[in-house]
């Protein structure tokens, strides 16, 4: 494999600048393999003492010095789950609306509202959460959700306002901007000439939407939902805030839970003990595998759909 | 060997000559030169931050406090990366020498419990009563109820509602629950058994908040809350103190007396390395959730001028920062504490073998 296209001239300043980006570009590979074995090696001390049960164990308790991952890993992916079960269809329908079916002025004043959205820092969206949405979501949204689905055991337990549902709500808000900036764009890029035989042809903008922009698009929007997927993975002021904290796996959304990424942000500056500190550790090194699993997952998905419903972008 | 004892005391002298060492400790001087560096605790970031700035303005000493947490504290004065370290649980004597460090209590505070019970229209601080061991069931989660046989009991004048008992505690390690699992330790069998005492433990029931502010905002919104909060923060937000029962089987309101009789009565003397956890401690009058907070320094140093400098800071803290202290709801260490503290420095704190505390 080269670095780069070999010309058979290089003059010296050009292999010059050709070395420096190169350098600057395997710079990133080596902070990538530094960080994978930096946290590998911090964290053998956990997995030595736990074994496999680490990643199993729902107990964390620093007292004894017994660490389990369960909790944590199950609140990261089920706050990531309920924010993307929202943020996915809401951005697409808010794309849509920009780039399809209002006037370019309202498109540019909402696009713009969007992005300054994607621009607040996280903790404000967790002090919002703490102060005014949890309290928000105590009083209307729990006793309606309870009223409505009174069998789910989803929607049990006390009405405080925080926990894993508003977690992942407020995630949900958090990443949508990302993914409907994106949506917009790719709607943009889809040629006129493509949408206006769709609608030569009669069909409705429902049709063209669903069968020509969407397809047209999709390997992009998926891609786009992973980059907001990401990002719900690793978030960690907002969720603080919210989600109650307890290393406990339990049915209800109301219930409390905790994060990798609160677990850390929580405990890191307290641990004294080296085992409490490898665990911590440990926890981020989970953190790092499923954020890199999940990246090379949607690749691969992402050329699998690009093989089988082609699309343009 | 002679040699480099020489240079010491010639570096020494020449320091001397500078006109730096030659003043008594609370005068003015001129420490502009002076850069001390401490992190650890964040309890008593407020007040340290607070000192430093009076101090400042007096010597023109500079002194950066990085309240990052005790554990980093720690582990931070071990690494020599900082000139002072602080933290909210002591650490043990053994732990202390092994690194070659000391350390001394330098202020006080105490833990509240806190409750809410909008429903019962209870509003008055201070006329809920808990036993110690009813404390301890309650963060058990074996007391579930506010209505529970062994809360009316107590409490007969207060019509206690059917409500659920919501558990606040800190989801952040910290040093205000490490005083007030310690306390639940030495008052409950238990508690000692499943929970245990740590900066985070494993609760048994409840929500975790971040910070004092986090479970105080809690405690004043969930109603039938209870929750547990550094003095201040209860004052400062107006919530609703539980009054408990101390040593003496007296029922006290937590207050600045209250904390500083714990302080007085515990044995400082004979705890090598100052550790004194100040709960359960005796005494008609004392709180039984108090604790102290603690710098950690080393004993040998290798600026004389920097180390100088930084205890004559602590001193004119203990001396002069007092109304500073107690005005942040903190409280003062009592002047025999601070006598015993100051004679420690004299005979361990040292640069190149010579005692630099008091300064001559």
């Amino acid at each position: 494999m080269k670095l780069w296209n070999s010309r058979s001239s290089l003059n010296g300043s050009d292999f010059v600048f050709r070395l420096l980006s190169a350098v600057c570009a395997l710079l990133v590979i080596a902070l990538i393999v530094a960080v994978f074995l930096q946290l590998a090696e911090s964290s053998m001390l956990a997995f030595r003492q736990f074994g496999f049960s680490f990643l199993l164990s729902q107990k964390w308790n620093p007292v004894t010095g017994n660490f389990g991952a369960a909790s944590s890993i199950y609140g990261t992916l089920i706050t990531t789950l309920i924010a993307m079960l929202i943020a996915v269809p809401l951005s697409l329908v808010i794309a849509l609306f920009l780039a399809e079916l209002t006037h370019p002025v309202v498109s540019k004043v909402v696009g713009t509202c969007i992005e300054l959205l994607a621009a607040i820092p996280s903790i404000i969206y967790g002090m919002w959460g703490l102060f005014v949405f949890a309290p928000f979501m105590s009083v209307y949204i729990q006793p309606w959700l309870q009223a409505a689905f009174p069998y789910l055991p989803i929607f049990k337990g006390p009405k405080m306002g925080i926990g894993v549902l508003s977690a992942g709500i407020i995630l949900a808000i958090m990443i949508l901007p990302f993914i409907t900036c994106v949506i917009r764009d790719v709607f943009k890029m889809v040629p006129a000439v493509v949408k206006e035989s769709g609608y030569g042809m009669g069909s409705t903008t429902w049709e063209v939407t669903h069968k020509i922009t969407v397809r047209y698009g999709l390997t992009s929007i998926v891609g786009a939902c992973f980059l907001g997927l990401g990002r719900a993975l690793g978030e960690t002021m907002a969720v603080t805030f919210v989600i109650g904290n307890s290393h406990r796996i339990t049915p209800s959304l109301f219930n409390a839970g905790s994060s990798i990424a609160s677990t850390l942000a929580n405990e890191f500056a307290e641990a004294a003990d080296p085992l409490h500190l490898s665990s911590l550790i440990a926890l981020g090194f989970v953190l790092f595998i499923v954020t890199f699993v999940v990246q090379v997952a949607a690749r691969l998905w992402l050329r699998q759909m690009q093989k089988s419903f082609g699309g343009g972008l | 060997m002679k040699k480099v004892l020489g240079t010491i005391a010639m570096v020494s002298m020449m320091t001397a000559g500078l006109g730096i060492i030659s003043q008594p400790a609370c005068a003015k001087e001129d420490l502009s030169k002076v850069n001390v560096n401490g992190a650890g605790a964040s309890f008593p970031y407020p007040l340290y931050s607070k000192w430093a700035y009076k101090f400042n303005e007096l010597t023109g000493m500079k002194l950066n406090y990085q309240s990052i947490g005790s554990g980093g504290g720690i582990a931070q004065i071990k690494a020599k990366t900082v000139d002072f370290g602080a933290s909210d649980a002591p650490l043990k004597h053994e732990d202390l020498e092994q690194n070659g460090l000391i350390q001394f209590p330098m202020i006080m505070g105490g833990v509240v419990p806190v409750v809410n019970f909008q429903a019962a229209g209870l509003k008055e601080a201070g006329s809920l009563k808990l036993s110690n061991e009813l404390l301890a069931d309650i963060f058990l989660g074996k007391v579930a109820m506010w209505n529970d046989e062994k809360i009316k009991s107590l409490n007969p004048s207060i019509d206690l509602p059917a409500l659920e008992i919501t558990v606040v505690h800190r989801s952040d390690g910290s040093g205000t629950t490490w005083i007030f699992t310690n306390f639940l330790m030495k008052v409950s069998e238990e508690w000692k058994e499943k929970v245990g005492t740590g900066s985070a433990v494993s609760w048994p029931v409840g929500i975790g908040s971040k910070g004092n502010e986090g479970v105080a905002n809690y405690v004043k919104r969930v109603d039938g809350s209870i929750g547990y909060v550094e003095y201040a923060y209860a004052v400062q937000n107006k919530l609703t103190y539980v009054t408990l029962k101390n040593q003496a089987g007296n029922y006290v309101n937590p207050s600045i007396e209250s904390f500083q009789a714990a302080a007085a009565n515990a044995d400082w003397e004979n705890s090598p390395g100052y550790y004194v956890v100040l709960t359960d401690q005796p005494g008609e009058n004392s709180w039984p959730i108090t604790g102290a907070s603690f710098i950690i320094v080393h004993k040998e140093q290798a600026n004389k001028e920097l180390v100088q400098a930084m205890l004559t800071f602590f001193d004119w803290c203990y001396r002069n920062g007092q109304t500073m202290a107690t005005e942040l709801d903190y409280v003062p260490i009592p002047s025999n504490v601070v006598e015993m503290v100051e004679k420690t420095w004299s005979e361990n704190i040292v640069v190149g073998g010579k005692s630099v505390w008091p300064k001559k």
